[in-house]
């Protein structure tokens, strides 16, 4: 493991991709930065560029208007980077799976624009804060 | 000799380790303030050297030779600054007159190439946050200048070196009334220059999403971390250096009054930038000429009548 592998391991930036969620996840995000859990203990912050990123975070489902958005966040981040899908609709599409507006899921996305992306799943509905720290731990590991 | 001092100390290698650390306590005390644990002190070196290793990415629009020079510019000139400081705070006799004047130019470049560096980049969030960065330069240049100007008149010198060594003799500049005010004045522009939370608006995480370093990423983001950095060791020694009554390495626990010093203005800074809400621009620039200026010229009268 060298010294830059190291160094992104212990400085995760994570950029938030808000794919139309019904803001559920989105509030079990922001429980990771309050005091009881506080992952800037492990470098873990929150950046407002796509470019600053190490880490995509992605929220709902990816909808007709939303997928081009997407691809276009996924190209402007700097490579390496890790996909997190949060929650049940990123996952696999939850009760919007089959839907009119929903034709493809967030992962099939992403590895049509890059084949080899490490992307992350942590089911539920929403998952617990504890479920993300765990996901991250993997994604880490996978580095 | 020149070259050791750019190089390693008291200039980049030095800079980077102490403004680094600096930058891990500014982290640390706001998470302490927020009821965080907060960074373990190695947290900014690792942001750092990630920064280093990940890939580059050239906006469509983006000027290559300006966007690409601009943080290697910013750096070279932060760690100038620090040399400058460092070296005459070390041996006030090399100090020659004028360099304080210099000092303050060199101080202004780290912003410029924020300016010229975003306005590169050819994208909307950049050029508002180049067009806000450039307004709050024009601000607080001009309370910062009239304090040093008061500086300037009480010591009857140009030069840094002069400086200390006048407070060396009759007692530091803050000891008196408009000492205060004028310490006051120049920490309010350094929290501008750093680009802290009452006048972070060219940066603005919350709507502009990094602003002038919106589109900045890998190295180049590095660099200019990394020059921030600097700056936020460096512009706390200025203001002992001043105000304060230097760093005066030679007798026994000069060094270590200087850090308490210095621990003291950088929780200062980090105290004032997490206790304020962020000021609309023209918000910043009204206070900055109206305010702060007024503060800055009743001190230079305070001054001149001797108070």
């Amino acid at each position: 493991m060298g010294l830059k592998t190291a160094a992104l391991k212990k400085s995760i930036w994570v950029f938030h991709v808000a794919c139309s969620p019904c803001n559920n996840c989105d509030i079990e995000i922001l429980d990771l930065l309050t005091p009881r859990f506080d992952v800037e203990r492990f470098g873990i912050v929150l950046v407002g560029s796509p470019r600053h990123a190490d880490a995509l975070l992605i929220t709902g489902v990816a909808n007709r208007h939303v997928t081009p958005r997407l691809i276009e966040t996924y190209r402007a981040t700097a490579k390496p980077c890790v996909c997190f899908l949060y929650g049940a609709c990123a996952c696999k599409g939850n009760v919007f799976k089959g839907s009119y507006n929903v034709p493809r899921m967030v992962d099939e996305i992403i590895r049509e624009e890059d084949p080899n992306a490490i992307i992350v799943y942590v089911p539920g509905c929403p998952p617990k804060p504890e479920a993300m720290i765990s996901g991250v731990v993997k994604a880490l590991s996978a580095l | 000799m020149v070259v050791f001092n750019y190089l390693v100390f008291p200039g980049f290698l030095f800079a980077t380790v102490a403004g680094l650390l600096t930058w891990w306590l500014d982290r640390k005390v706001t998470a302490r303030v927020h009821y965080r644990v907060g960074p373990p002190w190695f947290q900014t070196f690792a942001d750092v050297m990630k920064l280093m290793g990940k890939e580059v990415i050239l906006p469509e629009n983006a000027k290559r030779t300006g966007f690409l020079l601009a943080p290697i510019v910013a750096l070279a000139a932060a760690a100038m600054a620090s040399t400058m400081i460092g070296v005459y705070n070390w041996n006030t006799g090399i100090s020659f007159s004028g360099d304080l004047i210099v000092f303050w130019y060199i101080l202004a470049i780290p912003s410029i190439m924020l300016i010229v560096g975003s306005a590169a980049a050819g994208t909307p969030l950049s050029s508002v946050g180049s067009s806000r960065e450039m307004k709050l330069l024009l601000a607080y240049e001009v309370p910062f200048i009239i304090v040093l100007a008061m500086v300037i008149f009480q010591a009857q010198t140009l030069s840094l070196g002069g400086i200390i060594k006048y407070q060396a003799a009759h007692g530091s500049i803050i000891a008196s009334l408009s000492g205060v005010l004028g310490f006051i004045v120049v920490l309010l522009c350094v929290q501008a220059k750093m680009g802290f939370v009452p006048f972070d608006a060219p940066e603005a995480e919350t709507e502009l999403g990094g602003g002038i370093l919106y589109d900045y990423s890998g190295a180049a983001l590095g660099a200019f971390k990394l020059a921030k950095a600097m700056l936020f060791y460096t512009l706390p020694i200025f203001m002992i250096t001043i105000f304060w009554g230097g760093v005066q390495i030679g007798n026994g626990l000069g060094i270590l009054w200087a850090v308490l010093k210095y621990i003291l203005i950088v929780v200062l800074i980090t105290l004032i930038r997490n206790t304020n809400p962020r000021l609309r621009i023209d918000q910043a620039v009204k206070f900055f000429w109206g305010k702060l200026t007024i503060l800055a010229i009743i001190a230079f009268i305070l001054n001149v009548i001797g108070l």
